[in-house]
C-alpha cells in the first residue's frame, strides 16, 4: 500500500524534474527567466508527434531530430532576440525584467504559430503504454522511461557542470559573470551555450511527456509554471536540486492524492513551495547570496 | 505666393472635394448582407473542446450558406458576412466580444462560444438585445429555469438530470440481470461540468439501489490519474464512471489500461467521443461508454458526418457536433420562414417550428429538444461511438461487459 504512491509519485517527479532541467540552465546561467519555456516543450512534442504519425518515426529516434532542431532554434533566439538585451542591461535585475517581457511575447509567437499549424485541438498518441511490474507495483514503460531519462540526464550534466573545465567555466558564469571575463572565459559564448542547451533540455522533455499526456498549443503556460516552481525549490542553477525538487513535488502531490484528496495537490505543491522558500530562500542546493 | 500659401490652398481643395464625396448619397437597399458574428474560445482551457465540436460547425455552414449564395430572404440570396473574436476561454472577454458584435459591428445574429460557463456569462447580454442563443456545448440543470429568464435562449443538450437518468436506467437493467454489482467508483473533475453531474448522479445512483464504493473529485488539468484509478480497482465495483474533459479522459482511461482495470461497465467524460479517441486507444476502444452516441443507420448524419470529414480531414465529436449542425440548420431555416431580420419572429419561429434537419423532422419542446431525439449515452461498437440510452427504435443494445484491454 506505501510502494505503490511511493513509486508513483517518484515517476511523476521525475517528469518533473525533466521538464524543469532546462529552465534551471536557463535561469541560473544564461540568467534569462524564459517565459515561454513551455511552448518549446510543447512545440517539442508536436514536431515528434508529426514525426511519428506522418513519417512512422519513432519518437526515440525523434528525439535525434527535435532535441537539435531546439538547440540551434534556442541558440538562434539567444543571439538574435536576447543578447541585445544582455548587451544593454546595467544590471543583473534590469536583464531579468527585460528577460521576461521578451520571452513573455516570444511565448505568444510561438503559441501562435502552433495554433496556426496545428489548431487548438488536443493530440495525443500512445508510446510504450506498457505496464511495467516493479517491486509489485505497475508502472507504464513511458513513465519509467522518462524518470530514467531525468535521472541520467540529471547526473550527466551534474558532472558535467562540477567535473569538466567548460562546465566550470559555466558555473562562473553564473556566479558572477563580470568577474568570470576577468579570467577569459567569453561569458556571452557561454551563457548562449547554457540557454541552447536548456532549450534542448526541454525539448527531451517535450519528447517523453508526450508519448502519455495529451497536448493541445495551450499548456505551454502550465508546464513553464511547473518548471518555476521546481527550479527555485531546487536552487536555481542546481541540476541535482531540480531533480530532487521534481522528485518531492511528484511524491508530495501524489501522497496527498492517495491519502486525502485529490483535490487538494495544488495546495500541497504550493505549501511544500512556501515551507521551502520560508526555510531556505535560496532552495535546497542554492547557495546564499553574498 | 509663398509656398505655405500654396500647400494651405492644395489642402483645403483636397478637403472640400472629400467632404463632397463623402456627402453623396449611398444607393439605399432594404439588406445587402447578414452579418453574423461570434465569439469563440480559440485560445485557453476551452479551445480544444471548441475546435472539435463547434468551429468545424461553424466553418461548414458558412462555406454551405456562401456556396448557395447566402441566405434566401425575401426571394433572393443575400451574401453573409462573418465577424469573429476569440474570448480566450475567459468569461469577461467573452462578455465583452459579444456587446462588440452587437454595439459596434452590428452583427444581424449570434451564434454561442463554447461552454457551459461561458455561454451562462453571455447570456444576459444576448437575453437584452434580443438575440437567438442556440447553445450546443453547455449541460445545465437550469436549462428550464434559464428559458424563462432567457426565452431566447435555447439548450441543445438539455440537462445533467437527464444524462444520469438514462444511464442509471442502463445500470439498473443490467443489475437485474444479475450482470454487474451495486457498487459503483465515481470521479469528477472540480468544475461545473463534473459537479453538476457527479451531484445528479449520486442522487440518481442512490435512489436506484446503488452503493458509491468511491466518490472523489480531482482539480482540473490533472493528468497523473494513477491515485485514482488505483482507488477504483480496490473499490470491487462493477461500475466505474468518470465526469471528465478530454485531457483527463485519456489519461484515466491510459492509466486504467496500463493498470489492466477493466470493469463491467466503463464511463468516462467528454472527449471519449472524439476523434482522438480511437486515434489513441485503437481497438482499445471498444465497449467505452460516455455521453453522445449516433445511430450508425441514419442516413442523414452519416452525410453530415462525411461533409465534415472532407472539410476537416477528421471526424466529428460523436455528442455535441450533430446538435450543433442541427440548431444551425434551424437558424437558417427560421431565418428564411421569417424573411427578414426581425430576431424576435426568428425567435418565436424556433421555438414553435418543425424543422429538417440531419436528425430528421425537428420540433422544440419549451426551447430544448425532446427525450428521443438523439442519444443521450452512446458506447463504442464495432468502431463506432453508437448510441445506446434512453431506450428507443434507433438504440443499440449496450455490450457488457466491457472487453479487457488488449
Amino acid at each position: 500500500m506505501f510502494l505503490e504512491p511511493l513509486l508513483t509519485g517518484i515517476t511523476l517527479g521525475g517528469m518533473y524534474a525533466l521538464v524543469a532541467m532546462g529552465l534551471t540552465l536557463q535561469y541560473g546561467v544564461a540568467r534569462i527567466m524564459n517565459l515561454s519555456y513551455g511552448e518549446i516543450l510543447v512545440a517539442a512534442a508536436f514536431g515528434v508527434f508529426w514525426l511519428f504519425t506522418a513519417a512512422g518515426l519513432n519518437p526515440l529516434l525523434g528525439l535525434a531530430v527535435v532535441v537539435p532542431a531546439a538547440l540551434v532554434i534556442s541558440w538562434l533566439i539567444y543571439r538574435i532576440l536576447l543578447l541585445p538585451l544582455v548587451r544593454r542591461a546595467k544590471t543583473r535585475d534590469a536583464l531579468e525584467v527585460d528577460s521576461i517581457l521578451a520571452t513573455f511575447g516570444l511565448l505568444f509567437v510561438v503559441q501562435g504559430v502552433m495554433l496556426v499549424i496545428f489548431g487548438g485541438a488536443y493530440y495525443s498518441y500512445s508510446f510504450l503504454a506498457i505496464p511495467v511490474n516493479v517491486f509489485g507495483v505497475t508502472i507504464a514503460a513511458n513513465r519509467l522511461l522518462a524518470l530514467a531519462f531525468a535521472a541520467v540526464i540529471g547526473l550527466g550534466l551534474y558532472l558535467g557542470l562540477t567535473r569538466t573545465r567548460a562546465g566550470t567555466a559555466l558555473r562562473a558564469v553564473a556566479v558572477d559573470p563580470v568577474s568570470a571575463q576577468l579570467v577569459a572565459i567569453d561569458v556571452r559564448s557561454a551563457a548562449a551555450i547554457a540557454f541552447a542547451l536548456g532549450g534542448g533540455l526541454v525539448a527531451s522533455g517535450g519528447v517523453l511527456v508526450s508519448m502519455f499526456l495529451t497536448f493541445n498549443a495551450n499548456i505551454g503556460v502550465v508546464f513553464t509554471m511547473k518548471a518555476l516552481i521546481v527550479v527555485i525549490m531546487g536552487g536555481v542553477g542546481n541540476m541535482l536540486g531540480a531533480l530532487v525538487a521534481g522528485l518531492i513535488l511528484g511524491l508530495t502531490e501524489t501522497f496527498v492524492a492517495t491519502w486525502i484528496d485529490p483535490g487538494l495537490t495544488l495546495a500541497a505543491t504550493y505549501t511544500i513551495f512556501l515551507i521551502i522558500l520560508l526555510v531556505r530562500p535560496q532552495g535546497l542546493f542554492g547557495r546564499s547570496g553574498r | 505666393m509663398t509656398r505655405r500659401t500654396i500647400l494651405a490652398t492644395a489642402l483645403a481643395a483636397g478637403l472640400v472635394g472629400s467632404l463632397s464625396l463623402l456627402a453623396a448619397p449611398l444607393p439605399a437597399f432594404a439588406q445587402d448582407k447578414i452579418k453574423i458574428g461570434y465569439a469563440i474560445s480559440k485560445t485557453g482551457p476551452n479551445a480544444g473542446g471548441a475546435n472539435i465540436t463547434q468551429i468545424p460547425n461553424y466553418q461548414l455552414w458558412f462555406k454551405e450558406l456562401n456556396d448557395k449564395g447566402g441566405l434566401m430572404i425575401g426571394g433572393k440570396r443575400v451574401p453573409i458576412e462573418v465577424v469573429e473574436y476569440d474570448d480566450r476561454s475567459n468569461s469577461e472577454e467573452a462578455v465583452r466580444a459579444v456587446e462588440r458584435l452587437i454595439t459596434q459591428d452590428k452583427v444581424d445574429l449570434l451564434l454561442p462560444p463554447w461552454g457551459t460557463g461561458l455561454n451562462l456569462a453571455v447570456g444576459p447580454v444576448f437575453n437584452k438585445h434580443g438575440y437567438p442563443q442556440l447553445t450546443f456545448s453547455a449541460v445545465t440543470d437550469q436549462a428550464p429555469a434559464l428559458v424563462k429568464r432567457w426565452p431566447n435562449s435555447f439548450w441543445f443538450l438539455g440537462t445533467s438530470v437527464q444524462y444520469i437518468d438514462a444511464l442509471v436506467e442502463l445500470l439498473s437493467k443490467q443489475q437485474k440481470a444479475g450482470k454487474i454489482n451495486a457498487n459503483v467508483a465515481m470521479i469528477s473533475v472540480a468544475d461545473g461540468f463534473g459537479i453538476d453531474l457527479s451531484k445528479a448522479a449520486r442522487d440518481g445512483l442512490t435512489k436506484a439501489g446503488f452503493k458509491l464504493a468511491m466518490d472523489k473529485s480531482y482539480p482540473v488539468g490533472t493528468q497523473d490519474m494513477s491515485p485514482l484509478i488505483s482507488e477504483a480497482q480496490r473499490s470491487g465495483a462493477d461500475t466505474f464512471i468518470a465526469f471528465s474533459y478530454p485531457p483527463d479522459t485519456v489519461a484515466i482511461n491510459d492509466q486504467a489500461k496500463v493498470a489492466s482495470f477493466a470493469p463491467k461497465v466503463m464511463f468516462t467524460g467528454v472527449g471519449t467521443g472524439f476523434p482522438l479517441f480511437p486515434q489513441r486507444f485503437g481497438a482499445n476502444a471498444e465497449g467505452i461508454m460516455s455521453l453522445g452516441g449516433w445511430d450508425p443507420n441514419n442516413a442523414g448524419t452519416a452525410e453530415y458526418r462525411k461533409k465534415h470529414v472532407a472539410m476537416h480531414s477528421r471526424d466529428p465529436d460523436y455528442w455535441g457536433s450533430q446538435l450543433g449542425y442541427v440548431s444551425l440548420q434551424m437558424l437558417e431555416q427560421a431565418v428564411e420562414r421569417v424573411g427578414k431580420i426581425d430576431r424576435a419572429a426568428i425567435v418565436k419561429e424556433l421555438q414553435t417550428g418543425t424543422f429538417d434537419t440531419v436528425l430528421g423532422k425537428f420540433k422544440l419542446v419549451d426551447n430544448m429538444p425532446p427525450k428521443g431525439t438523439y442519444a443521450y449515452i452512446g458506447q463504442w461498437q464495432n468502431g463506432f461511438f453508437t448510441g445506446v440510452a434512453p431506450a428507443g427504435a434507433n438504440m443499440k443494445e449496450m455490450v457488457i461487459p466491457k472487453p479487457a484491454w488488449k
